[in-house]
């Protein structure tokens, strides 16, 4: 079970608190498709993904987005026990979506940098953001362990 | 993977934005390098104080950003602009390599965190290819 001290929880929440999922959500896909372009292969039914403006603008790009943002709910309400609550999610990306663990991992850096932007660095210290990384981490763990 | 034309402009172009908060930033990502990642607190068991925004942390950010600020210089050859700072790395230092791909994610938070509205996505793909590209040039002499 992963161990969290009070500052990290205290940190998530205060974080999870201010982050308005269609806000974040639109704006991390949007980079993870733009800095990870490979990641694209994804969302061929997405229509027009062939500039950066195109990306930016998409709508479906936007509303899965939020789609993504909002399924960290699942773990900042189960942080002890993130591993079990995304089983079921974790089997889907494999067997259904087929989507590489390692994208996981990219969208979490882009989460992280969208995060950034938007608390600054008084309120995104080096603890908030160790706290923050860790608990995308142990999410990013919890989505690649049913894979087969 | 390489820096297109239009890649070395946007970092040229966002690097002369920035370029004189280069100390302040290099501080702030080692600072959180040091924190958000403990294992590279094994590099620097030799300095008194570890903690953020420390006397020494202060000085080795400098001398690290120092060496991006070269980078954008040198942008049309990192191999051979960078190659003395390569012997360093591989044979004095002997960082590994792993290190710098993590300095790199360190250097863009804080990008994101100073510079919000100029740190677009077009910018950062263009810096992550960039600090990509720098990291394969100081890896260069490892083996």
């Amino acid at each position: 079970m992963v161990e969290w001290t009070d500052e990290e929880r205290k940190a998530i929440t205060t974080l999870w608190g201010q982050i308005d999922v269609g806000e974040i959500g639109p704006q991390a896909l949007t980079r993870l498709l733009i800095v990870y372009p490979w990641t694209q292969r994804h969302f061929g039914a997405f229509g027009n993904l062939s500039t950066y403006a195109a990306i930016v603008g998409n709508a479906k790009v936007a509303q899965h987005g939020k789609t993504v943002m909002s399924g960290l709910e699942t773990a900042v309400k189960n942080m002890d026990n993130i591993k079990n609550a995304y089983a079921k999610l974790s089997v889907m990306h494999s067997d259904k979506l087929h989507v590489d663990p390692d994208n996981f991992r990219a969208l979490a850096e882009c989460i992280s940098v969208v995060v950034a932007a938007k608390f600054g660095p008084t309120v995104f210290t080096a603890s908030f953001q160790e706290a923050w990384q860790k608990f995308l981490a142990v999410v990013v763990s919890a989505l690649g362990r049913q894979y087969h | 993977m390489n820096l297109t034309a239009k890649d070395k402009d946007t970092v040229r172009t966002f690097w002369a934005k920035i370029s004189t908060n280069a100390e302040d930033i290099g501080t702030d990502a080692l600072s959180r390098l040091l924190v958000v990642y403990p294992q590279t607190k094994t590099y620097f068991s030799h300095w008194k104080d570890l903690s953020p925004g420390s006397a020494p942390v202060k000085k080795h950010g400098a001398t690290v950003m120092a060496g991006v600020a070269d980078a954008v210089a040198k942008i049309d050859d990192l191999r051979a602009g960078l190659l003395s700072l390569s012997e360093l790395h591989a044979f004095t230092l002997r960082v590994d390599p792993a290190n710098f791909k993590v300095l790199s994610h360190n250097i863009l938070v804080v990008l994101a965190t100073s510079f919000p509205n100029d740190f677009t996505p077009e910018v950062h793909v263009a810096m992550d290819k960039f600090l990509s590209a720098v990291a394969l040039a100081l890896s260069e002499k490892y083996r």
